[in-house]
């Protein structure tokens, strides 16, 4: 009764309010029609449509209508609601068994079932991008945001105030921490990497799985960190290292004596080669362990999708502040980044963003020509992805056009180029190509730009000469590729060769790789003396993975970035593994398998240089098979980079060793790619 | 009813509407167009869209105005979004923070938060069934959601085993770790949010903020062997200190947490297998201050209601307003069974329990406090009607002919017994008591929501009543009658009582540990104590029971407070079957002072190295305006954590400060009274 009572209120208020407004509008209504209206014959019907105008316009103004819409609109929004909420959480998952029979039990239960218990305490190393990292102090444009995240979670402060976002997520340019009046800090706990953004999960899985067979707070520990910095600046501002050390110390008393089992994911993986290092290191430069602390505390390191020798794709995020996916972006909806409508030059400050966090020169392709590939050869030559699909009984739908690159020609990609300009270049052989060294060229007075406002990159430093200089050099080597990051950034490189170095070294037992800047390369350090200790390296493959690029100049523009991704250069032949300007290879989408796979198939394989004590190794690759449909979400089956997180054979794996099993009792390795063969073509001293 | 016809109604012409809205248009559309022939076809469609339109027109109403409803909230919120955070010429109070640090205050020691009781927020890492899709989610705190919609299962799996105080088989419910874990209780309800924020404004950040959160349904003792929670926390403070420079750190308890910190100040200098084995001085080494707030020393008064008849003064109060909501049986269910039963199974509120006996909480005829102005009559001064009652009633106080009321017998039956001369009670006698017990009449009728009371016959629930008076030592008899066996439980893990000689070899066990009074302060001159905590609040401390009146069905607690009981007159105590004194709303002043008042100040037994004591009592104002939220001054148990006072010394011995440059003592109660009045050899 009482609804009925105060609709009738509104209602006639509303008759009183809106009464003159629609004999306005009705005044110009027949305005229009009188100008439109020129024949007799409409003026009939004009006549009996005011008449039926008449009889229900003051119950119809616009506003009325709008307000009908919106009213209708949130009523069956709030039926459609109601009917979800009304729905048992289990519905989705019965469709999808009705269409897809029935889905196989989660790894977690099938293992309880087993009789698998916890048993080893277990480390998670959260890779970069998917910590999250929240908001200490900040500057007036940020208040309210106090302890809320700033990365992760809903990311709707990027949207709200971008500029106050870039502000406070970016580093200072000289010293690589925060900048004055700013604190932003990771999330601690469980919770700083589960799920990257509401949805998206990245540890989730694996937690749930593991708490399936028993593990809980106490025994689950998410070393998180502040992806932005270099590693030893974690340890220095936020202690950080020393913080995993200690838990890790406690988790094991506290658990029996059981070692502990350490899973670092992407950058993670190198964060946890510089831990292993940084822990047995002497007290004011390393965290005072003692010699043997590794084989004290760590069964196992299982590292999943671990760019030990870096990725490629770095370079060009580096360099151009792009990577395949912009890059077709880009060629798709060309002046769309870089319109300065709304002054907003994303890409721009995205460059200036990530050009101040140091962790990203972590993944620059280390090791050289020897590793990578020169001019004219590199180890992966002859890659013939079609094979794999072979493999791959079953689901064909993989995007065709991406992966049959069938080797019909005789000539082969030079992946060793990873940065050549224009795409005859690319292709040209060595001999042809007329080189000018860019290194002596002096960088031109910068056209004085005042007009690019506050987006300062350091490619304004260059000028015209200097781009110039580049582009002639026309192919970059992963060894010359740091000469050129060097050269057109050069504060930025100044910065991070304090803290990694991209080498290898020669003799490893000089004194100078004592220093931390070597530790997170896994090719100028020893791994710890632990002979019990194992290396697992967990990756998919099976998916394309950027492993070259071919470059353009970009149209001078003031504000721009003075290179790009050539989007044109195609394959037209279907013969190689160029689209959109990028050579790609096998791997996990992110990481090249060259790069994932090398160190646990040959650099540490047995007793090396690079591992005396003869840790034991095993790779464990994953093929990639896609989602059968929608409702799979990300898959089950998926070898991509961070969906490997919800593979359940990964996580099978995963929690076998948890719960005490060896590399050996899982079947050693399990390849599928050609990790050895093309580990047999680069020599290395070892 | 009229509404959800129309509600049908409108479902089912949802179809029919918009095409019926979209004829006009067309209409008119034919017209512009200024076709001829189409006038008289349009015409056709015209007469059908006025017949419907009647048909649509309850409907459109319908839609019309929750279209308004929406636009207008949108409208508002909108508003509200633009509006600049402060208004002009409202002068927002500068957070202390903020202040103290244009002083020059910095972060210097690291802080270790305690949360108490409740606040913590638990999450569910296994359960039943019925618990689906609710791992990892927040099950006690945060927005009790679930709670809601399926409180059943829930209950289930918040209570613990009754045997063993642990979690269920099949069931793990785990503290949610982290600053999180206790800085906002629900939405918008802070706990530590206020004090971390101006923590932060000084300097501190994750590393050298720590929350020590803990399963606070459990004994103390018990989160270390499920959890090892106290490993963690000695870890962590000894992380700290080597980490941020050998500074070391400063403990804020709150609530219960106090209890559970001197647990652990304890479990932490013992050796090994009961202990954790830190070595004599790990305090002196490692803590330099605690600064206990609103902290429950020797128990609070309320948890025995809570244990006898699961309902504090506030729930007696819904009671009597509402008398047969809260025990109706419809929807099946029984609220105050189902929570009895559950909280019966939380080890930790025994730890809760008044402490000390009647040395400290009073006789039949004697209580520390008696003799206060009560301060229910201090916020009747207020009131200028009754003012002129008021010196009436002191008058007659000061002649003696008021009957006193007697804070010492802490459950009495019927609202004479509280206030008889004692010569006129019936003795009692405990043993007599506990041999009834034994004589079951087990109901079988009672289902699933089985409380210990359908173990206790009912004549021998007559007895109970009959006895009258329970002070704080008989209230323990009469416990261990009520629920044998949830005082078994908490017998291996809590004692109540007051040590003759503490050098005795069995104090070393670690129930004795959270009690004060059966327990020395470690070995750290250079350590200090505080108590923190806000005076001015009616506070619970003794309460007149009843027997409830449909006593013989069997889903029923037995006992409740007595609502009807009021004072006599205005000056005394009594209201709603419940005495207060003062205190912060939830601790009387007596347990949370004393201890720091008389019981450990100087070098007394209790205290051998002669720990240093301060207590900062903080007067209660109430918010003056709804701006204000919860209060910038008040003194509420936990509201303090955002008393503006509270906050400046927190910071500032944090940042390095003593308690002697703070001002030492600043009191506002009778504590120092109080304490002299208990006879306790020191």
């Amino acid at each position: 009764m009482p609804l009925i009572r105060r609709k009738k209120v509104t209602e006639s208020d509303k008759h009183s309010n809106s009464d003159p407004i629609e004999e306005e509008e009705s005044e110009i209504e027949s305005d229009d029609h009188k100008k439109k209206t020129k024949s007799g014959a409409s003026k009939k019907a004009k006549k009996v449509a005011r008449a039926e105008r008449k009889k229900d316009k003051p119950k119809w103004s616009c506003v009325d209508s709008c307000c009908w819409l919106i009213g209708c609109v949130c009523v069956t929004w709030w039926f459609l609601l109601f009917l979800y909420s009304a729905v048992p959480s289990s519905f989705p998952q019965y469709v999808t068994e009705v269409i897809t029979g029935p889905a196989p039990d989660p790894p977690g239960v099938k293992l309880r079932n087993e009789g698998l218990k916890a048993r080893h305490p277990v480390v998670f190393v959260p890779g970069i991008v998917t910590g999250s990292l929240e908001l200490w102090e900040g500057h007036q444009c940020a208040e309210g945001l106090f302890r809320k995240r700033l990365w992760g979670g809903t990311f709707g402060e990027v949207y709200k105030r971008p500029l106050c976002w870039v502000e406070h997520m970016s580093l200072d340019n000289e010293t690589g921490l925060d900048p004055p009046g700013v604190r932003v800090r990771p999330v601690s706990g469980l919770v700083a990497a589960d799920y990257f953004a509401a949805g998206y999960f990245v540890w989730a899985v694996l937690i749930a799985n593991l708490a399936r067979i028993g593990y809980e707070e106490k025994t689950m520990y998410m070393a998180a960190y502040d992806w932005r910095l270099s590693f030893q600046n974690t340890e220095v501002r936020d202690q950080t290292l020393s913080r995993i050390k200690s838990n890790i110390e406690l988790m094991v008393a506290t658990n029996g004596g059981k070692k502990a089992v350490v899973i670092p994911h992407s950058m993670g993986v190198l964060y946890f080669l510089h831990f292993m290092k940084w822990v047995e290191a002497p007290a004011p430069m390393g965290g005072g362990g003692g010699p043997n602390w590794c084989a004290r505390h760590i069964k196992a390191v299982m590292n999943i999708g671990g760019p030990f020798l870096g990725v490629p794709k770095a370079i060009a995020g580096l360099f151009s502040a792009e990577a395949k996916d912009i890059a077709v972006a880009r060629a798709v909806a060309p002046g769309f980044l870089e319109n300065d409508l709304f002054h907003f030059q994303t890409l721009q400050y995205v460059m200036k963003l990530s050009r101040t966090w140091d962790s990203t020169m972590s993944m620059i392709p280390k090791g050289g020509e020897t590793i990578w590939g020169g001019l004219d050869w590199s180890p992966e030559q002859g890659y013939i992805p079609s094979k794999h699909r072979q493999k791959d009984n079953g689901t064909k739908i993989i995007s065709q056009n991406e992966t049959e690159c069938e080797v019909s020609q005789t000539k082969s990609v030079n992946y060793g180029r990873l940065i050549s300009f224009g795409r005859d270049v690319a292709e040209a052989p060595s001999s042809e190509i007329e080189r000018i060294d860019f290194r002596g060229a002096i960088k031109g007075q910068s056209v004085a730009n005042t007009t690019c406002r506050d987006v300062w990159t350091e490619y304004h430093d260059m000028g015209f000469n200097g781009i110039k200089a580049v582009a002639e050099y026309k192919v970059y080597t992963a060894g010359s590729i740091i000469d050129l990051l060097y050269f057109v950034a050069p504060k930025m490189m100044t910065r991070g060769s304090a803290h990694f170095s991209y080498g290898i070294a020669d003799d490893l037992d000089d004194p100078m790789y004592e220093h931390y800047k070597y530790w997170s390369n896994p090719l100028e350090t020893k791994l710890p003396n632990a002979p019990d200790m194992e290396i697992f390296s967990m990756y998919g493959v099976g998916v394309p993975t950027e492993r070259a690029y071919v470059y353009k100049l970009s149209t001078y523009a003031e504000c721009n970035i003075p290179f790009r991704i050539d989007t044109s250069a195609d394959e037209e032949d279907e013969g190689r593994c160029l689209k959109d300007g990028v050579y790609t290879v096998d791997g996990d989408e992110t990481v090249p398998v060259l790069s994932a796979g090398f160190m646990c198939a040959k650099g540490w394989r047995g007793k090396t240089r690079f591992n005396p004590s003869g840790i034991g190794m095993f790779i464990r690759e994953y093929d990639h098979s896609p989602p059968a449909n929608l409702l799979e979400g990300r898959g089950t089956q998926s070898g991509s980079h961070v969906d490997i997180m919800g593979n359940f054979a990964l996580i099978e794996d995963i929690i076998r060793v948890a719960a005490g099993a060896t590399g050996e009792e899982l079947g050693g390795d399990q390849v599928f790619s050609d990790i050895f063969k093309w580990s047999e073509k680069i020599n290395l001293k070892l | 009813m009229a509404s959800i016809l129309r509600f049908r109604k409108l479902c089912y012409l949802d179809p029919v509407k918009f095409q019926s809205y979209e004829f006009p248009r067309i209409n008119k559309q034919e017209e512009d167009n200024a076709i001829p022939a189409a006038k008289l076809a349009a015409e056709i469609p015209k007469k059908k869209t006025n017949r419907q339109l009647k048909e649509r027109r309850s409907i459109d109403y319908c839609c019309r105005f929750i279209g308004y409803i929406c636009t207008t909230w949108w409208l508002l919120l909108f508003l509200y979004q633009c509006f600049p955070a402060t208004l002009p010429g409202f002068l927002v109070p500068e957070a202390p923070g903020a202040r103290l640090r244009r002083e020059g205050i910095t972060a210097l020691h690291p802080v270790v938060m305690v949360p108490g009781m409740v606040t913590g927020g638990l999450e569910l890492w296994e359960g039943k069934p019925c618990a689906e899709g609710l791992f990892r989610k927040r099950i006690w705190g945060g927005s009790f959601t679930e709670i809601f919609r399926r409180p059943l299962c829930l209950l289930e799996h918040l209570s613990l085993d009754n045997e063993t105080g642990l979690d269920p088989p099949g069931i793990r419910v785990r503290p949610v770790p982290g600053l999180v874990s206790a800085d906002y209780f629900a939405p918008g309800y802070f706990v530590w949010a206020v004090l971390i924020e101006n923590l932060a404004k000084i300097g501190y950040e994750g590393k050298n903020m720590h929350m020590a959160a803990y399963d606070w349904r459990l004994s103390f003792q018990n989160t270390e062997t499920r959890d090892r929670t106290l490993s963690r926390l000695k870890s962590k403070i000894e992380f700290m200190y080597e980490s941020n420079g050998y500074k070391k750190v400063v403990v804020l308890p709150h609530s219960m947490g106090v209890i559970y910190f001197l647990h652990f100040l304890k479990w932490v200098e013992t050796p090994s297998p009961m202990g954790g084995g830190g070595g004599l001085g790990w305090c002196a080494k490692h803590i330099k201050a605690i600064m206990n707030i609103g902290p429950a020393f020797l128990g609070v008064p309320k948890a025995v209601s809570k244990m006898f008849s699961a309902e504090g003064g506030d729930l007696a109060l819904v009671r009597a307003m509402a008398p047969a909501l809260l025990d109706s049986e419809l929807l099946g269910l029984q609220t105050f069974v189902h929570f009895l039963r559950v909280s019966r199974t939380w080890d930790s509120i025994m730890s809760l329990m008044p402490k000390g006996g009647e040395t400290i909480w009073g006789d039949k005829d004697w209580a520390p406090d008696e003799g206060n102005t009560c301060p229910l009559t201090k916020i009747r001064h207020q009131q200028p009607s009754t003012s002129g009652n008021d010196t009436n009633n002191i008058k007659k106080n000061g002649f003696g002919l008021k009957v006193q009321d007697n804070y010492g017998r802490i459950i009495s039956f019927g609202k004479e017994a509280s206030q008889l001369p004692s010569t006129q009670l019936p003795a009692f006698n405990s043993k007599e008591l506990l041999h009834k017990g034994t004589s079951k009449s087990l109901n079988p009728r009672c289902g699933e929501v089985w409380t210990e009371y359908d173990e206790v016959s009912r004549e021998s629930i007559k007895k109970v009543a009959e006895n009258k008076v329970y002070t704080a030592k008989t209230l323990v008899d009469l416990l261990q009658f009520v629920a044998p066996k949830t005082m078994q439980r908490a017998a291996v893990q809590f004692s109540h009582g007051i040590a003759d000689d503490l050098n005795d070899p069995k104090y070393n066990h670690y129930k004795y540990w959270s009690n004060p009074l059966e327990t020395k302060l470690p070995d750290a001159p250079d350590m200090e104590i505080y108590s923190l905590y806000g005076v001015g609040i009616p506070t619970e401390r003794s309460y007149v029971y009843k027997s409830s009146p449909n006593i013989d069905k069997c889903k029923n607690v037995p006992f409740q407070i007595d609502s009807s009981a009021d004072g006599d007159d205005q000056e005394s105590c009594l209201r709603g079957g419940v005495y207060f004194v003062d205190g912060d709303e939830s601790v009387p002043v007596i347990s949370a002072g004393f201890m720091c008042a008389k019981g450990w100040r100087g070098k007394t037994r209790f205290n051998p190295s002669g720990i240093a004591t301060y207590v900062r009592e903080y007067k209660h104002k109430p918010p003056t305006s709804l701006l204000e939220g919860r209060g910038l001054e008040s003194g509420g148990h936990v509201d303090i954590m955002g008393n503006v006072g509270l906050i400046e010394d927190v910071l500032r011995v944090a940042a390095g400060a003593t308690g002697a440059e703070m001002g030492g003592d600043r009191i506002h109660s009778d504590i120092l009274r109080m304490s002299e009045r208990i006879n306790l050899r020191l």
